[in-house]
């Protein structure tokens, strides 16, 4: 046997997550690209699965696809984007973002160059499960974990601020 | 302002009460109020098997009678399609032949005797004009029909059965 | 017997169980629309469907076969391939849910411990949650695919209203969490079964989380969504023959599940009082848990059914007062109440 069933599904998830990722940026239609983020983020759940990451694997699905991407596919279908209505795009922008993706791309080109890639280690890494996860989380990464949640919390009450102001 | 009747009730417009703001009392009231539907005895009558009851006065399909001989007692004098308010009913006379005494008990008789229960209101009166106790009302009603000519009754669907030819 | 380092037995039973847990949720889908026309004609003082069989018991099969021979319609202006993947979705994520309720104990056949449970995740709820925040795709992209205003207009309020009542949902189910200390769904009804059923511990997440699943299930009170009588059937509204069906059959594999799932989480799943004090063998033991489990979701069922046929449509502001006014508060207090409680007892 060539391949163990965990490098089949690795390739066939990464497969859907390359395709689904291209069809994001080549899609002419913004539902259509909407919808294709929603399975690439299904495609990195299964890669989280595969890692023995389960609680992150379906909170990646319930935050990422099932609640912000039902508010992104909401936006989009309320303001009906078509070819009709896209506005002409003028030449110098075009060759402003050739300019600043090729940038990007000789920043990552330059920054991978040195990085090595560590060795993956061959048995199930449990940090992944929940309890683990938690412990982590309240103990080591407390203080970031804290400050993220006030970041939260000051976005909640920036959002009930602008919801009373009528 | 002055009411017409005493039975008109003013709206109550006063703040709901923290009981009423919470709803689920009023929600469960609601749905004691189903769950005794649930198990009260059903309205539906399930028509072919059951049928409702008429009531004694009930009007319905007409029928042309005969007397006890098996002749028609109907003589086409037209009273009853003078009577009728919706002018459902149309006939034409002819005289009885020699030979002819079995059929009909009158001289003159209705060789056409047509009603149209489209147009008829099934108000009675043809039955209380009859002078010779010929129109009757049953206890039926007209059965659904494809076309407006199916509604159109002849003599042959008016009259009751023949008592001696049935013997 | 292992080939190819994979446990084929274990296969086998795992194929079986998914099997039978589909075709379960299958009729008790079928059979549930039989229930509610049955259920709102009684509470309606009339008979209900009588006509197709006994009690109109093959009412459903009749009801499916016209639905599968009804001309298939696609809307000319309509996306083809998202109107089809609508109902697909929407189909699909209801059945999905059934994997992780533990519908049963274990039994043994022929020395082999089975579990009745597709998959005992250690994050049960944690995948339902997330497959239920799915359901909502069917309806959005049906009703936009229709290239309807009513159908567009009832994807937006799916999309609010699935959102607005997640909240909730999560924060009663938190508070649940707290008391169990586990996301597995068997360990939660093994908790029960020793211990009494965590209604009586959770009484308010109860009825917030019993709310929350009407409106994810989209049942009156909470039917925004296909209001007949505003919108025109909304999302299905260009939909005819199966995928027309697939939504309703949707709604009603829903309703199953929402039900086995609160049975499950609040009223002691497959477990029932002096089970271990039966004193009988233990596939008898989990054949009859599985029994009682059956009559606890089809008692909720009724419920479902029940409420339907009692309460009024919400309207818009008034749904959305309730879920961001109302419920998420009292989730909030729920949830700190519990939070307290917890720690007082640990002390």
């Amino acid at each position: 046997m060539g391949m163990s069933i965990q490098q089949i599904i690795f390739m066939v998830l990464s497969f859907v997550a390359l395709v689904s990722a291209l069809g994001v940026v080549l899609s002419k239609n913004p539902v259509t690209s909407v919808l294709c983020l929603i399975v690439t983020f299904f495609a990195i759940a299964g890669h989280y699965i595969m890692l023995n990451a389960q609680f992150l694997a379906v909170v990646h699905i319930i935050v990422y696809a099932g609640a912000i991407m039902v508010l992104f596919l909401y936006v989009m279908m309320l303001m009906n984007l078509n070819s009709d209505i896209e506005p002409h795009k003028r030449n110098w922008l075009k060759y402003a973002g050739a300019i600043s993706g090729g940038a990007l791309l000789v920043v990552l080109v330059a920054a991978l160059r040195d990085a090595s890639v560590p060795a993956l280690s061959e048995t199930a890494t449990e940090i992944g499960l929940i309890h683990n996860l938690g412990k982590l989380l309240f103990t080591q990464y407390v203080v970031p974990f804290e400050i993220s949640s006030i970041l939260f919390l000051s976005a909640m009450v920036g959002a009930v601020v602008i919801g009373k102001k009528d | 302002m002055q009411t017409l009747t005493n039975r008109a009730k003013p709206v109550d417009r006063s703040p709901m009460t923290f009981m009423e703001k919470m709803y689920l009392p009023a929600i469960f009231t609601g749905m004691g109020i189903t769950l005794k539907h649930l198990f009260r005895r059903k309205a539906t009558v399930a028509f072919p098997e059951q049928k409702r009851q008429f009531s004694p006065v009930f009007r319905g399909l007409h029928v042309l009678n005969r007397d006890e001989e098996g002749r028609e007692r109907c003589t086409a004098c037209g009273l009853c399609a003078v009577a009728c308010p919706a002018e459902a009913i149309t006939m034409e006379a002819a005289e009885r032949k020699p030979g002819e005494e079995h059929l009909y008990r009158e001289e003159k008789y209705a060789a056409r005797y047509e009603i149209n229960m489209l147009r008829c209101i099934f108000c009675g009166f043809c039955e209380e004009a009859c002078p010779k106790d010929a129109v009757y009302m049953s206890e039926t009603f007209a059965p659904a029909n494809y076309q407006r000519k199916g509604f159109i009754y002849g003599k042959q669907d008016l009259l009751i059965p023949n008592p001696k030819a049935d013997k | 017997m292992t080939l190819l380092s994979i446990d084929w037995f274990y296969l086998v039973e795992k194929i079986l169980l998914i099997s039978g847990v589909l075709v379960l949720s299958l009729v008790v889908a079928m059979y549930s629309t039989w229930g509610e026309r049955k259920v709102a004609a009684w509470i309606q003082d009339r008979l209900g469907p009588n006509r197709a069989g006994p009690m109109g018991l093959l009412q459903p099969l009749a009801d499916g076969g016209k639905l599968f021979f009804k001309e298939e319609i696609i809307p000319t202006h309509s996306n083809r391939f998202l109107f089809i993947l609508g109902p697909s979705i929407a189909m699909m994520v209801a059945c999905m849910t059934s994997a992780v309720i533990p519908w049963g104990d274990t039994i043994t056949v022929a020395g082999r411990t089975v579990s009745l449970q597709v998959a005992d995740v250690n994050i049960g709820i944690l995948f339902i949650f997330g497959v239920v925040s799915m359901g909502v795709y069917g309806i959005m992209i049906g009703g936009w695919a229709s290239n309807n205003k009513y159908s567009l207009l009832a994807s937006i309020r799916a999309a609010s209203q699935i959102i607005s009542y997640e909240l909730p949902m999560g924060l009663a189910l938190i508070a649940l969490l707290m008391l169990t200390g586990t996301l597995s769904l068997k360990e939660i009804v093994e908790q029960q079964r020793h211990g009494v059923w965590n209604v009586c511990l959770q009484p308010l997440g109860f009825l917030i989380f019993l709310i929350c699943a009407f409106a994810e299930c989209n049942r009156t009170p909470f039917d925004l969504p296909e209001a007949e009588n505003e919108l025109n059937g909304g999302y299905h509204l260009e939909y005819s023959s199966m995928k027309l069906g697939f939504f309703l059959f949707a709604e009603y594999i829903n309703m199953f599940i929402s039900s086995a799932l609160i049975a499950t989480l609040y009223f002691g799943g497959y477990s029932f009082p002096w089970m271990d004090s039966l004193g009988w063998g233990e596939n008898a033991i989990a054949l009859l848990g599985f029994f009682i489990f059956f009559l606890k979701i089809l008692f909720f069922i009724f419920v479902f059914m029940w409420v339907r046929w009692t309460i009024p449509r919400f309207r818009y502001d008034q749904l959305m007062r309730l879920g961001w006014r109302i419920l998420i508060p009292l989730a909030l207090a729920n949830m700190l109440i519990t939070g307290a409680l917890v720690l007082l007892r640990q002390h």
